[in-house]
């Protein structure tokens, strides 16, 4: 069974990936949509970094994050001149790094999907008098909704599918940033298999029931070909 | 206000330069034709704004929409136009109706003064409200997309060869309506097309392309007879006069219509007396008699006056001619030419074999 303390880990798993869905969201696609419009030089760069995390190995990232995070870090410094202490094992710290490991899982479906769309569309808006914002939300957005979709769907079962990234820079505190998969890894080391079995037995039911709604009822492309 | 229409634009790109300079009347239906590549839709989407020329002068009918001088360039949606695509190009994911609102819920109350039911009408498409554009025939899908243009009740309509992507069937499908709109609702037009045929059948005026560069602009029958223009050389060569039912002769089978200068028979037409029509006489019909001729089976023989003389290629000569008002273009072998003495100004008949009606 289902300890309550594999509980916890379970609901802060699905907080941090809500979370990171929802940060990923909001800055993911104005920046899918710049990559999928842009001729700029900058277009392949970005693209290369996107794309980084699809194979870097996840400890590599999270080794960076946390020397980056850390007191003597870029990142670390600004968040101590704001106030925020530094955050590697926090909460917060588990966010950005999930944000950062999950991000081309919801920037390359965008993208994809308003490649697809094209200028065509939008410049019929434009001559039905809609501001490119107002043809954003009323045509862009209803065109691209399997787009979006894959990427919520994508960026979240990612994320709650991560552990390199986690156990580097978030460690294993309980209530703060042990999540599932790090539990299992602990059931594991404890020799304790039958819980394990358990939370490996969510995990996967999870996210086949997830995928299954995402390639059967809406019918979308599998990943591999939406990367490309 | 003024009816008129400015465009002045200047564009540079590597492999292709615009360059125009252009007063149009501002009502009625001008033509922009040209070869592809001949910049005319490239000229098109600039009065739209959708494409930034950088120096630019556009007014219509008084509006400024760009001027460059002073660093005006009205974006497109602030534009009061309305734009036809070569592909239909409606909103997938909304019907019929979702499609025709869509700029309808964005225009001032104020300018939704359009009969809507009149315009749906007119293009026989008010019982496809409903359905998809996936749902709907290359011309239904067109002829939609020319009704969300109208609803706005634009300054101006721009069409992109609004039937280029149809077959014929379907282009005779939709050129009668195009010709019952322009008649029925008195919005400037300007209309790109590569197809002489269109050019017959709907223009007024007439802008002809070449290069990013306008080598005519005028009045059609004018235009198309102009010499200098590699229009009046081509083998499909044509005059087109606007003419009047004026009466019929059911025994014969026969038509007889007023030009400004005379009269033509037509095959039987069925018009009724005083309706407006246009006329198409191939330059290739046209032979021309220095004597009356009396003893032909040609009905239509007119006097008229040689008004311009360009041997062509191949042995041709065109010759342009004045009969009544109208300009009249005749195809004629160089030797038939030379032998008869043909000069300008000189007082000839001419004898059309064919006519043809365009609506």
């Amino acid at each position: 069974m289902l300890t309550s303390a594999d509980l916890d880990t379970l609901l802060l798993t699905f907080k941090v990936a809500s979370i990171s869905t929802a940060l990923m969201m909001v800055f993911g696609t104005p920046l899918a949509w710049w990559l999928a419009r842009t001729d700029s030089a900058w277009k392949g760069i970005i693209n290369a970094v996107v794309a980084l995390p699809l194979v870097l190995p996840p400890t590599v990232l999270g080794f960076y994050l946390l020397v980056m995070m850390g007191p003597v870090g870029v990142i670390g410094e600004f968040t101590t001149w704001l106030g925020l202490g530094t955050l590697p094992f926090t909460f917060a710290g588990l966010v950005v790094a999930s944000v950062l490991y999950s991000i081309p899982f919801v920037v390359q479906p965008l993208q994809a999907a308003f490649t697809t769309i094209g200028k065509l569309p939008l410049e019929a808006a434009a001559t039905l008098r809609a501001s490119p914002l107002d043809t954003f939300f009323s045509v862009v957005v209803p065109l691209a909704k399997p787009g979006f979709l894959t990427a919520i769907i994508l960026g979240f079962t990612h994320t709650v599918g991560e552990f390199g990234v986690v156990l580097m820079v978030g460690g294993n505190i309980p209530d703060k940033t042990r999540v599932v998969s790090v539990q299992i890894y602990n059931h594991v080391e404890a020799m304790e298999y039958s819980e394990a079995h358990w939370l490996a037995g969510v995990l996967l039911v999870f996210s086949f029931v997830v995928l299954l709604v995402l390639y059967t009822v809406l019918k979308t492309q599998p990943v591999t070909h939406q990367l490309k | 206000m003024t009816q008129l229409i400015t465009v002045n634009f200047r564009l540079n790109y590597a492999e292709f330069q615009l360059d125009v300079n252009l007063q149009l009347p501002g009502s009625g239906v001008t033509v922009l034709f040209g070869h592809s590549g001949s910049g005319k839709t490239t000229l098109l989407r600039c009065i739209a704004g959708l494409q930034h020329a950088p120096q630019g002068f556009l007014e219509i009918n008084g509006n400024l929409w760009q001027d460059s001088g002073q660093g005006l360039f009205l974006p497109t949606h602030k534009r009061s136009l309305g734009y036809v695509f070569q592909e239909a190009n409606l909103f997938p994911h909304l019907t019929v109706a979702g499609n025709l609102r869509f700029g309808l819920k964005r225009i001032p109350k104020s300018s939704n003064t359009v009969d809507l039911q009149h315009i749906l009408e007119l293009l026989g498409i008010d019982h496809l409200l409903k359905r998809k554009p996936d749902c709907l025939s290359g011309g239904e899908r067109q002829r939609v997309a020319i009704a969300r243009a109208l609803a706005l009740n634009p300054e101006i309509l721009l069409m992109d060869e609004p039937l280029a992507s149809l077959d014929f069937k379907r282009k005779q499908e939709i050129l009668p309506f195009l010709s019952r709109l322009n008649q029925e609702l008195n919005i400037p037009v300007l209309y790109v097309t590569h197809s002489q045929q269109e050019v017959a059948q709907l223009a007024d005026n007439l802008v002809i392309m070449a290069d990013g560069k306008t080598i005519a602009s005028g009045p059609l029958s004018e235009t198309l007879s102009r010499l200098d223009v590699p229009l009046a050389h081509d083998r499909e060569a044509a005059s087109v006069w606007p003419v009047t039912v004026v009466e019929h002769e059911a025994d014969y089978e026969l038509t007889r219509v007023a030009f400004a200068g005379g009269m033509l028979s037509l095959p039987l037409v069925a018009a009724a007396i005083g309706t407006p029509l246009r006329v198409q006489i191939y330059a290739r019909d046209v032979s021309i008699a220095l004597e009356a001729p009396t003893a032909t089976s040609i009905l239509n023989v007119l006097p008229a006056t040689i008004t311009g003389i360009t041997d062509d290629q191949g042995g041709l000569t065109v010759v342009r001619l004045q009969v009544g008002t109208q300009a009249l273009m005749s195809h004629i072998t160089r030797k038939s030419a030379l032998l008869l003495n043909f000069q300008i100004g000189m007082a000839v008949y001419v004898q059309i074999k064919g006519v043809s009606i365009l609506n």
